[in-house]
């Protein structure tokens, strides 16, 4: 039965060891992407998104993490269950990603054709396919990617040095790199963050056409309420580790009902002018000694005593808006 | 990973309510990292070894007056065995005591020699670093003129000029060694007093002795004691050296370079006047190693908090 | 009283590009070039613009960390730039600044109480070290820390705490004047609401002036009263917060304003139409010639290369640098 979903997981823990203890990040994640959907993770720093993409890629070392799930499926296989040869075939061809930071994610030492040409090699030689591509074929799609993320110059542009080229440029180049070899799914680390406002605007349209144009998954991972917005179809709120809300993003951000993604919205400091909001009360806590039943409870003005006792599941409250709130998971049951 | 981790969990307020609480839970961390670290454990516990043999030596060694000038020609050239430990050597004394006291003099010319040179090298380093232009172009091109001169040969020209004693090759090694302190925290300095911090205080209004001492010398403090353990070791090689070249420490005086010169004489066959001497200086420098390696990984992970 | 606290007069700060065989100069990155403003007390002035701009270098300057190519800047009638030793320590007690990234503008090595008591010792405004603790526990509590956090490190800090220090480290001596550049770009956006309404706070209790740096229009709108817009060493806009959104004249300004990612329905209908095609930003090392934003403008002409437009007033406060713009209100105006 093939998985409707490309990424599917199911009530994920994650726990490191520390100096004080153990460190208890991510506690019970549920996150779901279906073909060709873009969907983003928001949350603010030290909320676990990194932890979750890092699961995701297979990228964690256990020990130090010790990680509990129900599911965790790529395309209908178990990630964490995967050899490190059968990790290395779906990375960087069925699965690839984006980096933040442009700057350090290209290496310095080599040209820009270099890099490319590893990227588009060994991700060949990984699908073990007989027909070793020449030298031609793989300049050959180099300079058509190239062409795709709009750089001018294509073949000056893979003679650079990353240091030669500005940094929408570089994003440019990742982005490239990132789809060259047509994966199926696509993670994005907060793109455009270390970019310029005008940049990022054009980057994050060029990426959202691309990817559409391709039928791509996309998971978006940012901090930044605006760009989730603009970029994706539906999106995950997550705190302390905690899945909170999930809708499809015009829903969300028009209509939020969890306690922490009213605050959040709030904060945003809006186009139109007006104050801002004073913020969220408290601070992220500590994950040795985290919150009990919900995360957010020390920081919610509508806490109750459930709240500290027992971790609400996400409900749905309209069609495919889901929050994890008793306030309202009480209506419901008041309701029925 | 860690750094977040680290950043969250900080907040037990209550731990640093007082200085002397927040200092013993900066103890405790870095305790934790260290002893995490199997190296730096095992190079601390070696010179922590060898430190507390050499000090007590006059008093747990069995033969302390073997020291010295003493003879017990019926005594000489005894295999290791029960009754010494390391055997005797050409004029019977008890190699095992002479082993621990020679430590003595190897500490003592490491204290010596980096007390004298490293607080000279670090200073000069700073002033270069920190002021550049000219100042750095004079102090950087007399330290290019030093770092030219091997150490070894420099001490032994010293060494032969004057008497040749171990004052006088410690003093060589000291003449020659701040160097290597003056080019490390002068490149540490440059990069340093760019930093936004350093612009900070003197958007403050910080004197320039305020900054070095205050803001630069602390971020050069990490590396300089790494490299004054990993020079521990080097420069009770070059000590060693020397007293084998007969330059350094003179006989009686048990000398670690200077019982193997006299013991490489009866090689093959009596094998231990060469063979303890010499593992006692590898294990010694191999501990200073260790443990700047651990130190290393442990001082750095502190400074960056990641 | 609407005397300006700070006049910028034709400021210009190039910075030479070393290379070659012998370190020698081989070309200048004109970072700022030829600005000009007022900022009036009490009042917070948004500088706005994107890397290059040459907004960073202006606070920079402003505080002396760098020293101006030419022009001049006098702040509460003094040129800042020629005054004697005595007068300097007085100027550092009255402009201060914060820093963008809270994690280098603090010495990881210094503990808190350390960073904090530095002002106090260098312009001893306090007796002895007991007063001192008192004063830092004071400081610590108008940033909202609790007093325990003296003897931690910055390492152990969250972003939004070491910004409440590095706020709290330029308030130490008093000031009356504060450059914030980009005070809360590093941090997450329900921290930098909460710097933000501090900042403000503190702003509206202890009568300062900001000159406020950023490149986050939205954040602008909230904070400033009067905004520039830079681009490449100059401003090209000039306006009153309110009428600068109202009713943005320079392609760039609206390009910047429609360009910035928002969470509702709402702000997206405010948005003005883009005028600008997709490219990159000039560096300004290398800048167009002419009106420097020509190569990535909708309505540029043969003019806009060849000549720099002015700083002119078209509505009253309301300054514009484009040909476009002048003109076209010129001719409304007959």
């Amino acid at each position: 039965m093939e998985d409707r979903h490309i990424l599917d997981i199911q009530d994920l823990h994650v726990y490191f060891r520390v100096y004080e203890g153990v460190s208890y990040v991510l506690d019970g994640i549920y996150l779901h992407i279906a073909r060709g959907e873009r969907v983003g993770l928001v949350g603010e720093t030290g909320c676990g998104k990194t932890v979750t993409m890092k699961t995701v890629m297979g990228m964690l070392k256990s020990p130090p993490a010790i990680i509990r799930y129900d599911k965790v499926s790529l395309d209908g296989q178990d990630i964490l269950k995967m050899s490190p040869k059968e990790l290395l075939r779906v990375k960087g061809t069925k699965i690839s990603m984006i980096f933040q930071d442009p700057m350090n994610a290209l290496n310095p030492v080599f040209t820009v054709g270099e890099q490319l040409y590893d990227v588009i090699r060994f991700a060949q030689k990984r699908l073990d396919n007989e027909k070793n591509p020449s030298q031609k074929e793989i300049h050959d799609r180099g300079i058509a990617i190239l062409k795709e993320v709009r750089l001018p110059d294509p073949e000056r542009i893979m003679g650079n040095y990353p240091l030669e080229l500005s940094g929408g440029m570089r994003q440019r180049v990742l982005i490239a790199m990132a789809l060259v070899n047509e994966p199926s799914f696509l993670i994005a680390d907060e793109p455009g963050t270390a970019l310029d406002v005008t940049i990022q605007d054009q980057i994050l349209n060029l990426l959202k056409e691309l990817v559409e144009n391709r039928g791509i998954s996309v998971l978006l991972i940012s901090h930044n309420l605006g760009v989730v917005r603009e970029t994706t179809e539906r999106a995950y709120i997550m705190y302390a580790g905690q899945i909170v809300e999930t809708a499809p993003v015009d829903l969300l951000f028009e209509n939020p009902v969890h306690p922490y993604t009213q605050g959040l919205l709030a904060s945003v400091p809006s186009l139109t002018g007006g104050e801002i909001a004073e913020g969220i009360p408290g601070m992220v806590p500590d994950y040795t000694v985290a919150p009990s039943g919900c995360r957010f409870h020390p920081r919610c003005t509508h806490s109750m005593s459930i709240c500290s006792e027992k971790k609400p599941s996400l409900t749905m409250i309209e069609p495919d808006h889901y929050v994890a709130c008793y306030l309202y998971t009480e209506q419901k049951e008041q309701n029925e | 990973m860690e750094a977040k981790q680290r950043v969250l969990s900080s907040v037990n307020l209550e731990l640093t309510e007082t200085w002397w609480m927040a200092f013993k839970d900066k103890i405790g961390r870095s305790w934790y990292r260290f002893r995490r670290n199997p190296i730096s454990l095992t190079g601390a516990s070696m010179v922590l070894l060898v430190i507390l043999l050499a000090t007590l030596a006059p008093y747990i060694t069995p033969y302390p007056e073997a020291a010295g000038g003493f003879t017990d020609f019926p005594n000489a050239f005894q295999p290791p065995g029960k009754a010494h430990w390391f055997g005797t050597d050409a004029i019977g004394r008890d190699l095992f005591t002479r082993v621990l006291f020679g430590y003595r003099i190897s500490l003592m010319l490491a204290v010596v020699v980096l007390s004298i040179s490293v607080p000279f090298g670090v200073i000069l380093g700073l002033t270069a670093g920190y002021f550049g232009g000219k100042i750095e172009t004079v102090i950087m091109r007399i330290t290019d003129v030093f770092l030219a001169l091997p150490p070894l040969v420099m001490a032994l020209a010293i060494c032969a000029s004057f008497t040749p004693t171990i004052e006088v090759a410690m003093l060589a090694v000291a003449s020659i060694w701040w160097t290597w302190h003056c080019r490390l925290v002068d490149s540490i300095a440059r990069s340093v007093k760019t930093e936004e911090f350093v612009q900070a205080s003197q958007v403050i209004g910080d004197n320039h002795f305020r900054i070095l001492f205050k803001d630069i010398l602390p971020n050069c403090a990490s590396a300089v004691i790494v490299k004054i353990t990993l020079d521990a070791g080097f420069v009770i090689l070059v000590g060693a050296g020397l007293s084998f070249l007969g330059l350094g420490v003179q006989p009686p005086k048990p000398g670690l370079g200077t019982m193997i010169s006299y013991g490489s004489m009866y090689l093959p066959e009596k094998w231990w006047m060469t063979v303890f001497p010499s593992f006692a200086i590898f294990f010694l420098i191999l501990g200073f190693n260790l443990l700047g390696d651990g130190l290393r990984d442990m001082l750095d992970v502190e400074a960056g908090g990641s | 009283m609407n005397e300006p606290i700070l006049v910028v007069e034709n400021l210009v700060k190039y910075f030479p590009i070393r290379g070659g065989l012998f370190h020698h100069q081989i070309g200048e990155v004109k970072a700022v070039d030829d600005i000009s403003f007022n900022i009036k007390s009490d009042e917070i002035f948004g500088l706005v613009g994107e890397s290059g701009s040459g907004k960073s270098t202006i606070g920079k300057t402003l505080v002396r960390i760098y020293k101006p190519t030419s022009g001049n800047i006098r702040f509460k009638g003094k040129d800042v730039f020629h005054i004697a030793e005595k007068e300097l320590f007085f100027f550092k007690k009255e402009v201060q600044m914060v820093f963008q990234d809270p994690k280098s503008s603090l010495n990881p090595r210094r503990s808190i109480k350390s960073t904090l008591e530095d002002p106090l010792i260098v312009h001893k405004l306090a007796q002895n070290g007991h007063s001192r603790k008192k004063t830092i526990k004071d400081l610590l509590q108008m940033v909202e820390l609790s007093s325990n956090y003296m003897y931690k490190y910055p390492s152990e800090l969250s972003g939004g705490q070491r910004q409440r220090i590095a706020i709290a480290r330029a308030l130490a001596v008093k000031p009356s004047f504060i450059v914030l550049d980009e005070p809360t770009s590093a941090l997450d956006v329900s921290v930098q609401a909460k710097i933000i309404r501090l900042l403000q706070r503190l702003q509206s209790e202890l009568q300062l002036s900001y000159l406020f740096i950023s490149h986050d229009l939205s954040l602008m709108r909230t904070v400033a009263s009067r905004i520039a817009v830079m681009y490449l060493g100059r401003i090209y806009e000039l306006a009153p917060t309110e009428e600068l959104f109202r009713n943005p004249l320079h392609p760039y300004t609206r390009t910047l304003i429609s360009a910035v990612p928002v969470v509702s329905e709402k702000e997206q209908q405010v948005k003005p139409t883009k005028q600008s095609k997709e490219g990159e930003i000039p560096s300004p090392a290398n800048p167009p010639s002419g009106c420097a934003f020509h190569s990535r403008c909708s309505l540029a002409d043969q003019i806009c290369s060849e000549q720099l437009p002015e700083l002119v007033e078209v509505i009253q406060g309301h300054f514009v640098r484009c040909h476009h713009v002048s003109l076209n209100i010129a001719s409304a105006k007959l």
